[in-house]
């Protein structure tokens, strides 16, 4: 915090930016139909899990091809807290798949970042592989390719306090379900921005920029990664876990590496060198992706020519172009 | 005893197929360090063609009297066309990215992948497409008791033929040592008046040509599906990662280890038979990040 502090002015005109953002976003399912609440709950979710995912890329400059792994674990892990332990609450099921995903991120990231670049893409794609691989051949464990249902009718959210049972529950609880993954968007989005802006998170930048002079400097470079790869893992996992009771069920799909391709897909469109790239990347894309698969049954060609031209034309993404814009028209208008 | 000798045959088939694919993408990645994403969806692409040739347009039009020998000489075609395309790619979608980082080469062949999968989809359907009857008039051999396919040692023979005339056009030609002082030092390349463009064109189409091929010899013995690149392209990763990117032995030998590992998991664990091959790639990768015939 000690460099936002020092610019007084831009932390009060983030304040208010995020105050009004976060009003708007409160007002929304009142004035929009259900359809368009449900699409918004499903990018408040990638946002989380693109906001994770960009600590890496964008902060410390990892290249993680494997965060389905970290997604896909923790939807599976409300599957099997809904399923096998005959837990209803929410709040446990969040617990509960957070630890089981920073076990797993844990896990990988120990392996993963003894490498960078090229390396640590594949190898985060390789471990990523194995959950796939696992989930889809333990069939009678996970269900196979047909996955495991999880009824929102079976959840309860802030401890019992609000339930799912009996006439319009699912109209209730698509409402109340978008202001519970808005308060959690909210809370996840200032825990990632004061990480970012922690001495840790300006060591992550040092190692991203020079990763030489950063151990010069007395960072522990592999210490660091590791911290930021659970971090990030976690982050990724809580989207997984608010994602399934949304989509009422898990398939092994939501762990196979093109889905990791699409968390950087978004963090890429929204652009990973800034802070609201993520949200804005993950929330255009859905929407993109969602419209895409309406109007055309080639969505794919549609997504994959965006994503190249992207990459060709637009590379800071839609946050990162229009910033350029703004202090382009500003100094013009001066 | 018999089944033991057909799964070793099935296993060299498998490397056969797998060192076709995983020599393109490591050649691609040795000569411009490209980890092309979209390699997976090459191969499917030259499945596709060779299939459609062979089994549905000529096929058809020649009411099936193509013969042997004709079927033979239309299956790389698949091929053929994977280098064309290859060609348009890189000079239109990879040259411009080369001074950039590698997460945007990613970035741009995952776009490519998926660009090429709808592809694939919009030109030859949902039903797969199969060039069996190259399979079926080439007969089987006895072994043993039991029955095996001669394509499917037809298939290893052109394997062996690839991996030494690939050899022997890298390190025996004079193109060989242009393409090998490139993906060594470029500039100086450059300087000593090599046309570094055109390498990077000719060594993507080989490249590709590799990866169609192997998409061209699978299809008389197993149908062209959609998703077919998405899946072998991990197996190809893993090959690469154990072999060493951008190494042409490594790619052979990384295909006879994943290829027997692989028989041998579906035999014994065929539970966790894919998850031990991805961990045997992270296991390698942790120990020898340039896999065992890699260079830093």
């Amino acid at each position: 915090m000690a460099t936002a502090a020092a610019t007084g002015t831009s932390i009060r005109r983030i304040t208010i930016g995020s105050a009004i953002a976060l009003v708007v976003l409160a007002i929304l399912p009142q004035i929009v139909d259900p359809y368009q609440t449900v699409l918004l709950t499903y990018g408040l979710i990638m946002a989380i899990a693109a906001l994770g995912f960009n600590l890496l890329l964008g902060y410390t400059g990892l290249l993680s091809f494997g965060h389905s792994a970290y997604f896909g674990a923790g939807a599976y892990a409300v599957a099997f807290i809904l399923r096998d332990f005959g837990v209803h609450s929410m709040e446990l099921c969040i617990v509960g798949g957070m630890l089981g995903t920073l076990t797993i991120a844990a896990i990988f990231g120990f392996v993963c970042v003894r490498h960078t670049r090229i390396f640590f893409g594949i190898l985060t794609l390789a471990l990523s592989q194995v959950l796939w691989s696992l989930a889809f051949k333990f069939f009678w464990v996970t269900g196979g390719t047909d996955g495991i249902r999880v009824p929102y009718a079976n959840l309860t959210l802030l401890g019992g306090l609000v339930d799912f049972k009996g006439a319009r529950s699912f109209q209730r609880f698509i409402y109340a379900y978008y202001y519970y993954v808005l308060a959690l968007f909210a809370v996840s989005t200032i825990l990632m921005w004061v990480i970012a802006h922690s001495p840790f998170g300006k060591a992550l930048q040092a190692i991203r920029d020079n990763e030489t002079r950063a151990r010069f400097v007395g960072i522990s470079v592999l210490r660091y990664r590791w911290i930021a790869f659970m971090i990030s893992g976690t982050f990724t996992g809580l989207a997984g876990i608010l994602w399934v009771p949304l989509n009422g069920l898990t398939t092994p799909d939501i762990l196979y590496w093109p889905f990791s391709g699409e968390i950087v897909f978004m963090t890429v469109l929204g652009g990973f060198r800034s802070f609201t790239g993520p949200i804005v990347g993950a929330i255009a894309f859905n929407y993109l992706k969602t419209y895409a698969i309406a109007s055309t049954e080639y969505w794919q060609l549609l997504l994959g020519v965006v994503l190249v031209i992207l990459v060709m034309a637009l590379p800071a993404g839609l946050v990162g172009t229009t910033a350029g814009l703004a202090a382009k028209f500003r100094s013009w208008t001066k | 005893m018999t089944i033991f000798v057909i799964q070793i045959f099935n296993s060299f088939f498998y490397a056969a197929v797998l060192f076709l694919i995983a020599a393109g993408l490591s050649l691609i990645y040795g000569v411009m360090r490209i980890v092309n994403l979209a390699h997976g969806t090459l191969y499917a692409l030259g499945a596709y063609v060779s299939a459609w040739i062979v089994g549905s347009a000529i096929g058809h039009a020649l009411e099936g009297n193509l013969g042997l020998a004709g079927m033979l000489i239309l299956l790389p075609i698949g091929a053929i066309a994977v280098a064309a395309v290859g060609a348009l790619i890189e000079p239109t979608l990879l040259r411009p990215l080369y001074g950039r980082s590698e997460e945007y080469h990613l970035l741009v062949t995952f776009g490519l992948l998926m660009i090429l999968e709808d592809v694939i989809k919009l030109l030859f359907g949902r039903t797969p497409l199969s060039a069996g009857a190259i399979m079926d008039q080439m007969g089987s051999i006895p072994v043993g008791r039991l029955m095996y396919p001669t394509y499917n040692l037809f298939v290893v023979a052109v394997g062996l033929g690839v991996a030494v005339g690939l050899w022997a056009f890298i390190y025996r030609t004079k193109f060989g040592v242009i393409l090998r002082a490139t993906s060594q030092d470029r500039r100086m390349a450059a300087a000593l008046g090599i046309n570094v463009g055109r390498v990077y064109v000719q060594a993507f189409a080989i490249g590709c040509f590799m990866a169609g091929l192997g998409g061209a010899v699978v299809v008389p013995a197993q149908a062209a599906v959609l998703g077919l690149g998405i899946e072998v392209l991990i197996l190809a990763f893993v090959v690469v990662v154990i072999g060493g990117l951008g190494s042409l032995q490594g790619a052979l030998v990384g295909a006879l280890i994943v290829s027997f590992v692989r028989t041998a998991g579906i035999q014994f664990f065929p539970e966790i038979e894919l998850a031990v091959l991805y961990l045997i790639a992270a296991a390698v990768l942790l120990v020898r990040p340039t896999g065992l015939f890699g260079r830093a």
